[in-house]
């Protein structure tokens, strides 16, 4: 077997992941050099969560994750546990389909998580897959991910060969086979219908709702549980641990630790595990622990909480926890665990639109709304940057975006948790247009004088003189 | 003259395609890996590929086209031998992403989306390559670079231009391969023929609301 692509020292030139003194539940062996290998796997207590795991019933490994509230760490935040709960009775078989496509603008966890600890990622898929009754699973990696997929690839085949993939696991009357599959480019195949069109074959483009969960109608039709890579990542450790001790990290709805990527302006830019929902922005951005503040002593300007669909956070935001609920009330979302801090050099207009061009870029065209609304709002604001933007075109973005996304966005977000409300307000199939909305909203609300300042701004158009008695 | 479609894999090829295949309780399921595999071999999406392909998996070769030409990665044309892919989203735009990839075009002396003459080099700019802390990055063949700076993108194109790295041909993605006899598998077959609850769960059944 050929080894796994090292990527030649990339990892050591800019490693992403950076180690703090908190507590460690899923990037516990990132500090290995070997930390991807059924080796290091095997001593550093690989393997436990599935062995607890299988000498309790399914029911029982169900109530766990429902007791540990563990909640999707792919965007939504939605209770797992609960989740797992929507399988209608009897209509096997059952489908596991893990969403390893990160691509939200600033988002950088779940490769880490796949890349340096995939036999962590197995297990949980294992974990899954016997509490549910789930036949098969198929491990969806992003297309432009090659060293993910050797790692996951390398990983499946130590793992059937020592017995803990395929039939009768150790022993047991546990089998369940798990397929690494790959994407080949499109953000809109991360949302979990449009995946599962993917996983069939198919075009990638977003299923009509309802069905609102895949696990009613899923792959092939059948149940389907659809999950984020660092939500499964969680698993092993909390079945070694138990529920209990998974909930004495993070807050009381928020619990455990969760894989923050922070990028943009920052004296030290990273991946952090930090403990959900008690670690605030703040200390994030600025705690000697983590990014320790705005490069060279520069002031913030802004920050996204979420990820490229987050409506956009300020100074006065910097306080309040990494909790979903807090965020949600402040009108902003924790989404895929991306912050982008942007500093006070920053032109808020390019910013904004550099992220309305990507959802412009990756919108499915399913959706009138969508794939012409984006398109407006990216060209509305090249002309403005160019110069060349018209007194009407600050309203006509917001027209725009309310046309995509009426009313306040993300409407999910300021719902209760356990009862996220669906369907979000929208005019479209699913929540990519409404995302291209979140920048300019926020950038208009706060910066509406940086637009205006470009809107009137106009190069002095040079007058020819007219020759006197000349024909106009 | 076209080639027979039967010989447009290798007999090794095929036999990896048979192989993915196999791993999918439908063929079709197979698709995007298959193109891969097709990509892998020649270095993009030949015509003759699609029609094999959708032989293998039992779809017509519209349909394989449709399909294939929903995804970025798949290329219909032969691309440089390197394709390199700058990043210019928000995270690396705020770190000097449009200006690495303005120096990218001056160095190999080509726009965004354009080959160099000696065909080794085809240059994009990209969407979040999920490398965001380690702005500007830029993958060469998928393979991620970080915190790219001007003399590390000229050192960068040397040792690929002199054959120093050990970045494989465009269209390569994962070198290792799902390899496990029927007899270890759990058994994959298509969903009308596994409609009986997993035996760990009706040995359960009296509680499991499933059954
Ligand atoms: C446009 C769009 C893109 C998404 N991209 C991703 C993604 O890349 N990875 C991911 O895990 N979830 C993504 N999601 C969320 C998934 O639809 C789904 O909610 C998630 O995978 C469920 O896993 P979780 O409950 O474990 O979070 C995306 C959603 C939307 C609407
Ligand atoms: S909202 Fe956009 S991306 Fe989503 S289905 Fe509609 S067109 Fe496609
Ligand atoms: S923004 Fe460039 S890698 Fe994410």
């Amino acid at each position: 077997m050929s080894t796994p692509h090292e990527s030649d020292g990339y990892l050591a030139h800019a490693p992403g992941y950076v180690a703090n003194d908190g507590p460690k539940l899923i990037t516990s062996r990132f500090e290995h050099s070997d930390s991807f290998t059924l080796q290091r796997y095997l001593a550093t207590g690989g393997y436990n969560g599935l062995q607890a795991a299988l000498r309790a019933t399914p029911q029982e490994v169900h109530q766990q994750v429902r007791e540990a509230t563990l909640l999707g760490r792919g965007g939504a935040g939605f209770p797992a546990g609960v989740k797992w709960g929507f399988l209608p009775p009897g209509k096997h078989p059952y489908y596991l389909v893990v969403n390893g496509d990160e691509s939200e603008p600033g988002t950088y966890k779940d490769r880490l998580l796949m890349e340096r600890d995939p036999h962590q990622l197995i297990e949980g898929c294992l974990i899954a897959c016997y509490a549910l009754g789930l036949q098969q699973c198929f491990l969806y990696v992003r297309g432009e991910m090659a060293l993910a997929q050797e790692r996951i690839t390398a990983a499946l085949n130590e793992a059937y060969e020592a017995g803990y993939v395929g039939r009768e696991i150790r022993g047991s009357d546990f089998s369940v086979d798990i397929v690494m599959s790959q994407g080949a480019g499109a953000y809109i195949v991360g949302e979990e219908t449009a995946l599962i069109e993917s996983l069939e074959g198919r075009r990638g483009m977003p299923r009509l709702k309802p069905p609102y969960f895949p696990a009613a109608v899923g792959l092939y039709g059948q149940p389907t549980i659809v999950n984020n890579v660092e939500t499964l990542s969680n698993l092993p450790w909390l079945l070694t641990n138990g529920a209990e001790a998974y909930r004495s990290y993070g807050s009381e709805t928020s619990p455990g630790t969760r894989m923050f990527a922070v990028s943009g302006h920052l004296q030290r830019p990273g991946v952090y595990e930090v403990q959900h929902g008690v670690t605030t922005f703040r200390e994030l951005i600025y705690g000697n622990n983590y990014c320790q503040g705005i490069r060279q002593g520069r002031e913030l300007k802004m920050f996204i909480p979420g990820g490229g669909s987050s409506p956009w956070f300020f100074g006065e935001h910097l306080d309040l926890p990494l909790e979903a609920k807090p965020v949600g009330a402040a009108g902003s979302m924790l989404g895929s665990g991306a912050i982008v801090v942007m500093d006070d050099t920053t032109d808020a207009v390019k910013a904004a639109w550099r992220v309305v061009k990507f959802f412009a870029r990756e919108s499915c065209g399913k959706c009138t709304p969508c794939r012409e609304g984006t398109t407006w709002l990216e060209q509305i604001l090249r002309r403005i940057l160019d110069g060349e933007g018209r007194p009407a075109d600050i309203d006509l973005l917001l027209d725009i975006g309310d046309n995509i996304s009426p009313g306040p966005y993300p409407a999910a977000a300021h719902g209760e948790l356990e009862a996220v409300p669906f369907p979000p307000r929208q005019t479209t199939i699913c929540p990519l247009g409404p995302s291209a909305v979140a920048p300019v909203v926020s950038t208009i609300r706060r910066f509406r004088h940086e637009y205006e300042a470009k809107i009137t701004r106009r190069d002095p158009i040079p007058v020819m003189a007219v020759p006197a008695g000349a024909a106009l | 003259m076209k080639p027979d479609s039967a010989s447009v894999f290798t007999t090794d090829n095929e036999a990896r395609a048979v192989e993915i295949i196999s791993w999918f309780p439908r063929p079709r399921s197979a698709m995007i890996p298959l193109l891969h595999l097709a990509q892998q071999q020649d270095g993009y999406v030949s015509d003759a590929a699609m029609r094999r392909v959708g032989e293998l998996i039992g779809v017509t070769t519209a349909e394989v086209k449709g399909t294939a030409s929903f995804y970025e990665m798949f290329r219909f044309e032969p691309v440089g031998r390197y394709l390199i892919n700058v990043c210019t989203n928000i995270s690396c735009l705020l770190c000097g992403g449009e200006e690495l990839l303005e120096h990218a075009c001056e160095v190999l002396g080509t726009e965004v989306g354009g080959t160099t003459s000696d065909a080794m080099f085809t240059l994009e700019e990209v969407e979040c390559i999920a490398a965001c802390t380690e702005a500007p990055c830029l993958q060469v063949n998928y393979r991620y670079r970080g915190r790219v700076t001007n003399t590390d993108f000229d050192r960068l194109v040397e040792d690929l231009r002199a054959g120093q790295t050990d970045i494989p041909h465009h269209g390569v993605l994962s070198q290792v391969h799902q390899r496990t006899d029927a007899e270890h598998r759990a058994g994959i077959v298509p969903p009308e023929q596994a409609r009986e609850a997993p035996v760990w769960i009706s040995r359960n059944s009296d509680t499991q609301a499933g059954d």
